[in-house]
């Protein structure tokens, strides 16, 4: 009892990193059960992406139209620039931990601007596509994949824009940054699942 | 104590019934939540039943009474109402209402979320309802929904209509509303405990909402992916995912469903089950016997519930047969291991039987049956000969759906005095009891016997073969008498309502911290909590000093793993607690 009297800080340098040295708060255990629930869900998809590519006759647009390849620059610039604002989001948390306000909103809003861009470009992207959703398993899956990936980077473009907002009005220190570091968690995920979904799309399966 | 209890239904002086209602309406309450849910869930298990009644009374004798296509839509609607608006709201109801007590909670991680969920919950099942009212009526593929028949391919004859995509999104709501239940159960069980409840001396029903509860995270999102592929499918996408003439495929469906329509199985009888230990844990007077046995193997048969999905698929030709059939088989280990430390504890038990201890009787035999039966199919070449037969829908009636009845119906006649401050009726009780117990083993086993003679499910027409119109007519006859059965609980649960037996804070001499509050619980759920020393915190707090002078107790429930007790618990360097 004696050696536990003192109380005793275990740091993990993944957790340290992800979340910071407080304990976690009931929000961010929330959030993160939720986002395991999002990634089983995406994990449906992309199951159903595999499956498809693997057994289908033809897997190109079956109306004669192209798919859409990795060989112009648009999808790769705006992927390297999805998942490169992991990295203010990120900087945005370290930043609150510490009680630094300001260089959180300048980062979030980094976060915003990009992500928000990338929106759009993906609008262009389904203008462009010479394939409608009915012409076979590879347009479906590609309006289906990118589509609910964007309704997720908007929900999250939604989410951060709201603690941005807060922050201005002068929310959230470096003790209460519950949602902050949620928004974090989530931008990850997001970003990350565009991996998922980008690479076998564009470029690894044809 | 009972002034105490009626003063407490009623919320503040002055009270009018639409504040009353506006009460209800806006809670954010576990407990009121909870019985919301049951409410709810209740009378959509009678709808559920209504429509079995309506299959039986066609199937009782060769020839139709009703037409195919309203039959299809009876027995896809009675699968539905029954899977995802009855046992797994119910399932949840308890959760809610039990589970904050049971770990010394003020309320769950994210109030406002719990309430969230009950409302898209009850939507949801308002929009498979209102399906009633479409054009071409409501879904009609089954509670299954196979591709193609889900599709307007241009090869059925009455193409699915709208009906088909209020499913479809009503069924997505449901599992939305189960994914954010579950995430507040588990948040709530890893951060709201009391302080000295640790994992190990969680009570087992709690334990089993955590198991459920990552159960339903990990597995309705890929129902809601299957389901939005079925929507985007109908509507857009005309059939490039699951209809071959457009380049998809049935069986990628058919992964995707049951790759949560499996564990939806232990999502609906593994809270049955929390239900039966804690009620054998009281009404045998004894601790659960292998405690944390029990808990491993509930984690086990959580697991496994994961990798056998395709069990459902055997006659497809699309799977790998020795693997599911192995895993399938290796799930009767820890199923087995749970039904032995149930039977254990009822071994030189001081039994007694109320209608709570009756209904988990029930359930043990109930689900004997369908677990044997489970295991016939688990082996590939049998299931070859009994797929799509009415063995099938004897077997798995036996064990989600009556098992987990029952195990539901036990906890509500072992939770109605906390509910509502009042017994149920003991003698109505045993009377709804042995009605139910009999027709239920009436239509199920029957449908075992008759799914041997070969008979076809979801047909509503059959040849008169020697011997099936007589079973099919015992199993009508099952249905009702089953039915008058629900009908006398409905009457105890009005009547002992109105003039039910005043019930104390604790009725039962039960062992686990609900027990410790009021009945009904105030809003904040306890005014003080007894110390929390071992899985059985009121039962140390009833004899702990009796037993501290007796050294066979000490003995018995040493750091050994029996866990049973509260003597070797009781050590405070075991009773600090875990940070989560």
């Amino acid at each position: 009892m004696a050696a536990s009297a003192v109380p005793h800080k275990r740091v993990h340098p993944v957790r340290s990193f992800l979340v910071g040295d407080e304990p976690m708060t009931t929000g961010l255990w929330g959030i993160i059960f939720f986002i395991f629930s999002e990634i089983m869900f995406f994990a449906g998809l992309i199951a159903a992406m595999l499956a498809l590519h693997s057994d289908t006759l033809l897997w190109e647009p079956t109306n004669g139209g192209h798919r859409v390849e990795g060989d112009h620059l648009l999808p790769i610039l705006f992927t390297v620039l999805l998942v490169s604002t992991s990295i203010p989001m990120q900087l945005a948390a370290f930043a609150i931990r510490k009680g630094n306000r300001k260089a959180m909103l300048i980062n979030m809003a980094i976060v915003l601007v990009v992500g928000t861009a990338f929106i759009i470009n993906q609008y262009f992207e389904w203008e462009h596509a010479d394939f409608g959703i009915s012409d076979g398993p590879y347009a479906a899956t590609f309006y289906t994949l990118t589509g609910f990936h964007g309704a997720h980077v908007i929900g999250g473009l939604v989410f951060i824009f709201a603690q941005w907002l807060r922050g201005l009005l002068g929310h959230f220190d470096a003790k209460r940054n519950t949602a902050i570091e949620a928004a974090t968690l989530y931008w990850h995920f997001v970003g990350f699942v565009w991996l998922l979904v980008i690479f076998p799309l564009v470029f690894f399966l044809s | 104590m009972a002034t105490l209890a009626g003063a407490q239904t009623t919320p503040y002086a002055g009270a009018n019934v639409w504040r009353t209602v506006l009460e209800w309406l806006t809670t954010v309450d576990h407990k009121k939540i909870g019985i919301m849910y049951l409410w709810a869930a209740g009378a959509f298990g009678l709808v559920g039943m209504a429509f079995s009644l309506v299959m039986r009374t066609e199937l009782a004798q060769a020839g139709t009474i009703i037409s195919a296509e309203t039959y299809n839509s009876i027995f896809t609607m009675h699968g539905s109402v029954m899977i995802f608006l009855f046992l797994l709201p119910v399932g949840a109801a308890f959760m809610n209402y039990s589970m904050p007590l049971q770990i010394g909670a003020l309320d769950m991680a994210f109030p406002r979320i719990n309430a969230l969920s009950f409302w898209i919950f009850l939507f949801g099942g308002a929009l498979l309802a209102m399906s009633f009212a479409v054009e071409g009526g409501t879904a009609s593929a089954g509670w299954t929904a196979y591709p193609p028949v889900t599709l307007d391919t241009g090869n059925n004859a009455e193409p699915p209509g709208a009906g088909m995509d209020m499913w479809l999104v009503g069924v997505i709501l449901l599992g939305q509303a189960s994914i954010f239940g579950s995430v507040n159960f588990l948040v709530t069980i890893f951060k709201m405990r009391a302080p000295g409840m640790t994992m190990w001396r969680l009570p087992l029903f709690t334990w089993t909402t955590l198991v459920t509860g990552l159960l339903i995270l990990l597995s309705t999102p890929v129902l809601a992916a299957a389901l939005v592929l079925g929507f985007i499918d109908r509507n857009g996408a005309e059939g490039a995912f699951f209809d071959p003439a457009n380049g998809g495929q049935p069986l990628l469906w058919q992964n995707l469903f049951w790759f949560y329509s499996h564990p939806a199985v232990y999502i609906m009888i593994l809270p049955a089950m929390g239900i039966v230990s804690d009620v054998f844990g009281v009404f045998t007077r004894r601790p659960i016997f292998g405690y944390r046995s029990m808990v491993l193997a509930l984690v086990g048969i959580g697991l496994l519930g994961f990798i056998v999905w395709a069990h459902h698929m055997f006659t497809t030709g699309g799977v790998f047969l020795p693997f599911f059939m192995g895993a399938t088989f290796l799930i009767a280990v820890p199923t087995g291991v749970k039904m032995f430390n149930w039977i254990a504890t009822m071994w030189r038990g001081s039994n007694v039987f109320p209608t709570a201890m009756l209904f988990s009787v029930g359930f043990l035999m109930l689900f004997l049956i369908g677990g044997i039966t489970g295991v016939f199919h688990a082996a590939v070449p049998v299931d070859f000969a009994l797929h799509d037969t009415y063995f099938v829908v004897g077997h798995f009636h036996y064990t989600m759906s009556i098992a987990a009845t029952f195990g539901f119906l036990a906890g509500c006649y072992y939770w109605f005095p906390k509910m509502f401050g009042k017994f149920m009726n003991e003698g109505l009780g045993k009377l709804h009891f042995w009605l139910l117990f009999i027709g239920v083993n009436l239509v199920f086993f029957t449908q075992l016997l008759l799914g041997l003679d070969g008979m076809p499910r979801r047909i509503n027409d059959y040849v008169a073969n020697p011997g099936w119109e007589l079973m099919n007519m015992l199993i009508t006859i099952g249905a009702f008498v089953s039915a008058a059965g629900m009908m006398v609980f409905l009457y105890n649960v009005f009547y002992s309502l109105k003039w039910g037996e005043r019930a104390g804070s604790d009725p039962w001499e039960g062992t686990t911290l609900e027990w410790a509050t009021t009945s009904p619980p105030p809003a904040h759920n306890f005014d003080s909590l007894p110390e929390i020393r071992s899985e059985r915190p009121l039962f140390d707090l009833r004899f702990g000093e009796r037993l501290q002078d007796d050294p066979h107790y000490h003995v018995n429930n040493g750091h050994n793993g029996h866990g049973s007790g509260g003597g070797g618990a009781s050590q405070p360097s075991e009773s600090a607690r875990e940070e989560g």
